[in-house]
């Protein structure tokens, strides 16, 4: 399951380059003053950082952090299995509104079966079992349709991926009640623009909502899954690595949308950058091997991890 | 996405660098001197190479020329022979032909049959690709469907016909065709023979849809179950939508199919002259009853036939030719706006 190699390379690429001044440029880098933005070593350098505060992005992020609003998914001794695979070992976590929470790990830790597990959508995999409780606002998941609670928690993938309609439809898709007669277009165009509004993509698809949506770029593909994801008003919003495919400025304008959106919504994000975490992140849990090594404030885990493990993968040890 | 950088590679521009560059950019430039070399060196080949190659380029020239020559020749005897007359007149038997009319009863008759053949080849066919690829469960059900369909695409079609007509001759079937005053049903007619002709089309639908089916990424299915979609209404609004194209070409491919059929017209549809309706309900009494297609027509005057006439067999094969050239071109025509859409780029790009 785990490729040493692979998940070392991606820590040592994001946490050498500031220590590197010899190396190119990295893949994705947000901003492109000269401060290094990267590296998150076991030190005061984050604070430095986050106090330097030119970055807009980094300074909008801080006031809000720690704000935590009311409780509205716990997961308590969660454990998946894969067959004989034990994915994801016992792990309890709180998810609030009001801010967002970034799960961390090398690859094959166990945070996308986390996350995939919270939209139930493990239970398409044929092999995958679970234990433990999950709620949503106090209700035990299982205990909702499956198809309401995906509504209420609704996900947006890596890979950008509009299904092959018009603009408008795959919003409208989201909005429409199976089974029942579909509503009229004029009726449900309100709710696509306010969607698509929310995700910040309005403006430039404004005049061809009618066009077919895998003409846009990547990054306004992947804010069209996030309106679509929006359209019907869930309470959760799960993220699977949602920048990975994208390039900066997409990256950029994503994160802003996610510190936008966190006021109305729990967010959970899955991410393999460390950065991205930092910066978007409001609480911080990091897993290894199916194990949830630590759960934490941002700063907190950041600067000064209890675990030493956690300072490893933050400091580049391992991966 | 990140290109991997070993750890603790002090120079590391150099040594990732040229390993993604070196496979693809080596490759394309070793390649095309290499073809020329080739080209140029089939003096140094071993003699069954040589003659392969040469056999290899003879087939396909031959099939070229087949091809070429076919249409030509239909081109040629049908414009020939070719009258608007010909396709605005109903044939009536005389051996005079200046008077035995054209063909505008079996030019109907093919429009006819190709219609129902896959009006009820279409539906069922998706059904079952859909089945196949979304549930598929359990796989001994699955296996037996697909066995099922490929023994259909390959028994003739004269067995195709004589198995529809043991079976339309049967009692609960009779309200198909027409029924003699002593009970026994004839097991001829329009709806018979379509229903067979449907088994003609089905498997290239079916193999359409299918193909469609597997190439979309699961994760479009997934990004529409975690919006709180069911199987069902994922299937309905994004699945079949997206291989619309796919099932337009597999269609127009069954279409031609029927079109150009002759076993089943001949067994199961009378291959009469004209249409024959069966009954006094309108609509239904022609689909009740009996005809013929251009295919029969061409068999019937040709000189293989009864009719002995060749032009006419000229004309009508020339119009049976262009029908099919035409649903030919409706196929590649589907195939590449399904292209433009950008669903293609969208597959490739998927993991």
């Amino acid at each position: 399951m785990i490729d040493p190699h692979e998940s070392t390379a991606r820590t040592a690429q994001t946490t050498d380059e500031p220590a590197n001044g010899t190396m190119p440029p990295p893949i994705r880098r947000i901003t492109l003053d000269s401060q290094p933005t990267v590296a998150l070593p076991p030190s005061q350098d984050a604070v430095a950082i986050a106090n330097t505060g030119d970055r807009s992005l980094a300074a909008a992020g801080r006031p809000a952090r720690g704000v935590a609003g009311p409780e509205r998914m716990t997961i308590s001794g969660l454990s998946v299995y894969y067959g004989d695979n034990h994915a994801v070992k016992n792990v309890s976590l709180p998810i609030r509104q009001g801010e967002v929470l970034a799960l961390i790990g090398p690859s094959g830790c166990g945070k996308t079966t986390l996350l995939r597990t919270l939209n139930r959508l493990t239970e398409l995999t044929g092999s995958a079992r679970r234990e433990g409780l999950i709620t949503l606002d106090g209700t035990d998941i299982d205990s909702l349709e499956v198809t309401e609670h995906r509504r209420r928690v609704s996900m947006v993938f890596q890979q950008p991926n509009p299904f092959p309609m018009s603009v408008f439809d795959n919003v409208a898709y989201a909005l429409r009640e199976q089974g029942s007669k579909r509503p009229k277009k004029k009726v449900l165009e309100p709710y696509v623009v306010d969607a698509l509004q929310r995700a910040g993509l309005y403006d430039e698809v404004a005049s061809n909502l009618d066009h077919p949506a895998l003409r846009l770029s990547g990054g306004q593909q992947q804010r069209l899954c996030i309106a679509r994801a929006l359209a019907a008003r869930p309470e959760g919003l799960l993220m699977d690595e949602p920048c990975s495919a994208l390039d900066p400025k997409s990256t950029n304008v994503i994160e802003e949308l996610i510190v936008e959106l966190r006021k109305e919504l729990a967010i959970v994000i899955v991410t393999h950058n460390l950065q991205q975490a930092y910066r978007v992140g409001d609480h911080v849990a990091f897993m290894y091997l199916g194990d949830l090594v630590e759960y934490g404030p941002t700063d907190d885990l950041f600067d000064n991890p209890k675990a030493a493990r956690t300072r490893d993968y933050i400091g580049g040890a391992f991966g | 996405m990140s290109v991997p950088t070993r750890p603790g590679g002090a120079a590391p521009p150099l040594p990732p660098l040229p390993l993604p560059r070196s496979p693809g950019g080596g490759g394309r430039q070793g390649r095309s001197p290499k073809k020329r070399r080739v080209n140029e060196s089939i003096s140094t080949w071993r003699l069954t190479d040589r003659i392969g190659y040469v056999l290899m380029w003879a087939a396909g020239l031959l099939l070229c020329a087949i091809g070429i020559g076919i249409l030509a020749y239909m081109a040629f005897k049908g414009v020939q022979y070719l009258r608007p007359q010909l396709v605005l007149t109903s044939p009536t038997a005389d051996i005079d032909q200046s008077s035995s009319g054209g063909f505008l009863d079996p030019l109907l008759g093919t429009i006819l049959i190709t219609l129902i053949g896959i009006a009820i080849a279409t539906p069922i066919a998706i059904g079952a690709a859909t089945w196949i690829v979304e549930y598929g469960r359990p796989t001994w059900l699955a296996r037996l469907i697909d066995s099922g369909i490929e023994i259909i695409a390959g028994t003739p079609d004269i067995v195709i016909a004589l198995f529809g007509l043991v079976l339309f001759q049967q009692g609960i079937f009779g309200w198909m065709s027409f029924t003699a005053t002593g009970g026994a049903v004839f097991g001829r007619s329009f709806l018979t023979a379509g229903a067979m002709m449907s088994l003609i089309a089905l498997p290239m639908v079916f193999a359409a849809t299918r193909e469609g089916l597997q190439s979309i990424p699961l994760h479009i299915r997934e990004a529409s179950y975690a919006l709180g979609k069911t199987k069902a209404a994922t299937i309905r609004r994004v699945l079949l939508p997206s291989v619309k194209a796919n099932i337009s070409t597999g269609a127009a491919l069954g279409m031609g199919r029927i079109a150009g059929d002759t076993a089943i017209i001949v067994v199961l549809l009378g291959a009469s002259l004209t249409l024959d309706p069966e009954g006094d309900v309108p609509g239904l009494n022609v689909l009740k009853g009996t005809g013929g297609t251009l295919t029969s027509y061409v068999y019937n005057n040709s000189p293989a036939g009864e009719g002995n006439a060749p032009q006419k067999a000229y004309a009508a094969a020339f119009v049976l030719l262009l029908i099919v050239l035409a649903l030919n071109f409706a196929v590649d025509l589907i195939a590449r706006s399904g292209a433009k859409t950008g669903l293609e780029t969208s597959r490739l790009g998927a993991r």
